[in-house]
């Protein structure tokens, strides 16, 4: 009954993994990832290089750990703004169903779903510059529809139950009754949603680096390690496998511990599974 | 012909069932009464082999040659349906909310491959027929359907292929007390015509004295009485069919002790709903409470009686201050009730919800849980604790309780959990809407006794809301009998009861399934 699934030690395992590297670069990368040494270049893998060395030089093991610290960093603050934004805002619209707010609320989610989010993510970064704080606001922007959808749909569920109803005899208004019954016993959809949600960041970081509006150099990148090795992919093809692999690694990491999370925190599969 | 022999089973090493052994012969109504929990609806699904994993079984199972625990799971989904059929409790669940009834019942027909399409579809509509539907289009889909014509739909599939057992799993016990009666009667014509054998699984004593023919009384996984119906429930052999027996039929001792001061005014309430909408506009609006009025008093026990959808909750609501009215005025010690009403006024009104699963906060702590109304006062009380552990202990639990989450204890404490959070604030009513019927028998008598042994001690005024009569009629001093929004008839209770003047009042207690004079109880027969 206790034992955790598979997909929860496996995905946590992935993710912890990358956080470690993404942490330990801050104080120890093996060579400085800023540094060019032409007469490096291209070196393959083993010896003083682990996983060899791009066409300036640069170590691509320090590459792909500094390019973890930004990928997170950007899919977590996007993440956050969605949350603190989008649940609120789900919250209210479920407290107050049916009412003027609720509607305002839900249609100006869908006008922001209506927009194909990197379009809009691109449309930003041209229009203030790119960077990698504007590749956050882009990403954080189209995560709060996400966040207010699901915590008004779990809202909604409760807000019927006999303990809302009581809570409203004890003479409790709709702010306190959301903050103290509903919001922690949607806190485990929110969890789930905010799993994929940040492996969605992540994705989403990389392809606006890709094509040169994330995070701007010398900050390496995943995204944009792919996009400077692929003039050189059928010479040296592992400049595009290893960010490719970190990529793919990292979100199917993150997804298989949100599936994981979802399976333990939810009462109904829960009861399933035993 | 059904014969069980020795049936045990375990799930996970847990014993479930112990020894059951039973014989059901053809045409015959066979009635399995017992609580939650004790193992009733695991005998149906042992024999339709349809046990969670991790299920051990042991014994023997036949349907006249067929024996069922052998069967591979391939042969039980041939006779899934086709020689058992099962109807279960909740027929809204039990259908699939986005196919039409017609293919529904069709469907039976077809995986069975027993005709083709068209004439599935046309055995589908004799079978709907048959079931008293012949007024309904196949076409229809179940949310289209009231509870008693979804129930109907559920049987009409289930002897789609005349099959040579029903298992029926507390089939009435989401239904009125009207349609109840109106689907047992079904059932019955059933039986007789087609030949069939019935399993009829119930908590209801007086259900099962109504239908069946023999009845085994079922106690943790145990039957431990059983034979022909007459004799059982006549004789009582088993102190346990006493208890339950008794607990049907218990009458709370009361002390008479209702004023003439009236607490709760309500006058000539109005509670509309928006109609349904009509492309740009609204058709008329829904009048769910229209025009009541009535008087609570002080140390009185009131009840309201109705039937789903008849606006007796949405007049709880009302009077709780939690919806606004339309029309009329509802009045609590002198002073309007709006959803806008002072903190200190409301303390005075408290309520216990039926749910004893959905009423509490699931990640609280007892003490949290219960001292939530505090929130009515200016101040907490220096003596919160205290209060906590008076409050619980007034209830029958102990005050070392506080440090428990709601799903360490059994349905009944969580209802006298209910009833110490509706007390803390020391009110002078309790609104207590359908507050027992999710409880088993014996566990509803302990709080009916609680809830009198509390009246008397504190002088409460009860407005008990039910469509139980069983419970208005033990419990209540005078009676309300609601219908389509309407308070039909109002007098005392037992009037009410024994001379009703208003034909509705007259319906629901002639389709109230009675325990008759059978028992040892004797003139002190139950509703």
């Amino acid at each position: 009954m206790s034992r955790l699934p598979v997909s929860l030690l496996l995905g946590a395992a992935l993710s912890a993994g990358f956080l470690a590297a993404a942490l330990l670069s801050f104080v120890w990368t093996p060579h400085d990832v800023e540094s060019l040494v032409i007469a490096n270049r291209l070196q393959p893998a083993g010896g003083d290089f682990p996983l060899g060395t791009d066409q300036f030089g640069r170590d691509l093991l320090s590459m792909l750990m500094v390019g973890a610290r930004t990928s997170i960093a950007v899919a977590l603050v996007a993440v956050g703004i969605g949350i603190t934004l989008g649940v609120p805002l789900g919250l209210a619209a479920a407290a107050t169903r049916g009412s003027l707010l609720d509607e305002i609320i839900m249609r100006g989610n869908d006008l922001i779903f209506a927009f194909p989010s990197l379009v809009i993510a691109i449309l930003i970064t041209a229009v203030f510059g790119p960077s990698a704080l504007n590749a956050i606001l882009a990403i954080g922007i189209f995560n709060i529809p996400v966040f207010a959808r699901v915590a008004r749909g779990g809202a909604l569920s409760l807000w019927t139950l006999d303990y809302v109803l009581s809570a409203r005899t004890a003479g409790k208004g709709k702010v306190r009754i959301s903050a103290e019954h509903i919001l922690p016993n949607i806190a485990n959809l929110l969890i789930v949603q905010a799993t994929i949600q940040f492996s969605l960041g992540i994705l989403a970081e990389a392809a606006l680096s890709y094509v040169g509006l994330g995070a701007q150099p010398p900050t390496p990148s995943w995204g944009r390690m792919l996009a400077e090795a692929q003039t050189m992919i059928y010479t040296h093809p592992m400049l595009a496998v290893l960010p490719g692999l970190a990529i793919v690694l990292m979100v199917l990491g993150l997804n298989l511990m949100g599936d994981g999370l979802r399976d333990v925190l939810d009462p109904r599969l829960r009861r399933q599974r035993t | 012909m059904i014969r069980i022999e020795a049936l045990s089973l375990s799930i996970h090493g847990l014993p479930i069932l112990r020894d059951v052994s039973l014989a059901i012969g053809k045409g015959q109504i066979f009635g399995l009464v017992g609580e939650s929990g004790s193992g009733k609806s695991m005998t149906a699904l042992a024999l339709m082999q349809l046990l969670p994993n991790g299920a051990e079984i042991t014994g023997r199972a036949h349907l006249d040659e067929i024996d069922l625990l052998t069967q591979s799971e391939a042969d039980m989904c041939a006779l899934r349906g086709n020689e058992i059929g099962m109807i279960f409790q909740e027929p809204m669940t039990a259908l699939n909310p986005v196919q039409s009834i017609g293919d529904q019942v069709a469907e039976t027909l077809l995986i069975h491959d027993a005709a083709t399409r068209a004439e599935a579809r046309r055995i589908a509509r004799d079978r709907l027929d048959r079931v008293g539907l012949s007024h309904i289009g196949m076409d229809r889909f179940p949310h289209e359907l009231s509870g008693g014509q979804r129930q109907r739909v559920c049987i009409a599939a289930a002897i789609a292929l005349h099959p040579r057992l029903l298992i029926a799993d507390e089939p009435t016990t989401a239904l009125d007390v009207t349609t109840q009666a109106q689907i047992l009667d079904l059932l019955k014509d059933l039986v007789a015509e087609e030949g069939m054998s019935l399993l009829l699984i119930t908590h209801d004593l007086a259900v099962v004295s109504d239908m069946a023919d023999h009845v085994a009384v079922m106690q943790k996984g145990e039957i431990v009485e059983q034979g022909p119906t007459a004799q059982v429930l006549g004789q009582q052999n088993h102190p346990y069919t006493r208890a339950l027996f008794a607990a049907s039929s218990h009458q709370p001792d009361r002390a008479q002790m209702a004023g003439r001061a009236p607490l709760l005014d309500v006058e000539n309430v109005l509670r509309l709903y928006p109609g349904p909408r009509r492309g740009l506009t609204r058709g008329d609006p829904v009048r769910a409470v229209d025009g009541v009025s009535f008087q609570l008093h002080k140390g009185e026990s009131l009840g309201l009686v109705g039937e789903s959808g008849c606006g007796k909750s949405t007049l709880t609501r009302a009077i709780l201050g939690l919806d606004p009215i339309q029309g009329g005025a509802i009045r609590l010690f002198g002073e309007p009730v709006t959803p806008a009403m002072r903190n200190d006024l409301r303390a005075g009104i408290q309520v216990v919800f039926q749910d004893p699963y959905g009423s509490f906060n699931p990640r609280w702590q007892v003490e949290k849980l219960v001292a939530e109304p505090f929130h009515l006062m200016a101040a907490p009380p220096p003596d919160r604790r205290d209060r906590v552990a008076e409050a619980l202990q007034s209830v029958g639990l102990q005050p070392a309780d506080m440090t428990k989450y709601p799903h360490e204890f059994s349905g009944g404490q969580r209802q006298r959990i209910a009833i110490a959070r509706a007390l803390i604030t020391r009110p002078r009513i309790l609104v207590l809407d359908e507050a027992v019927s999710a409880l088993d028998v014996r566990v509803r008598a302990q709080i009916l006794d609680l809830l009198a042994d509390l009246q008397s001690r504190l002088h409460l005024s009860y407005l008990f809301i039910s469509h139980d009569l069983t419970v208005i009629r033990a419990i209540t001093d005078r009676v309300l009998v609601m219908q389509a929004g309407r308070i039909v008839e109002e007098g005392e209770t037992e009037t009410v009861f024994t001379a009703p003047a208003h034909s509705y009042t007259r319906t629901l207690l002639a389709a109230a399934p009675r325990l008759d004079i059978m028992g040892r109880t004797g003139t002190n027969a139950a509703m």
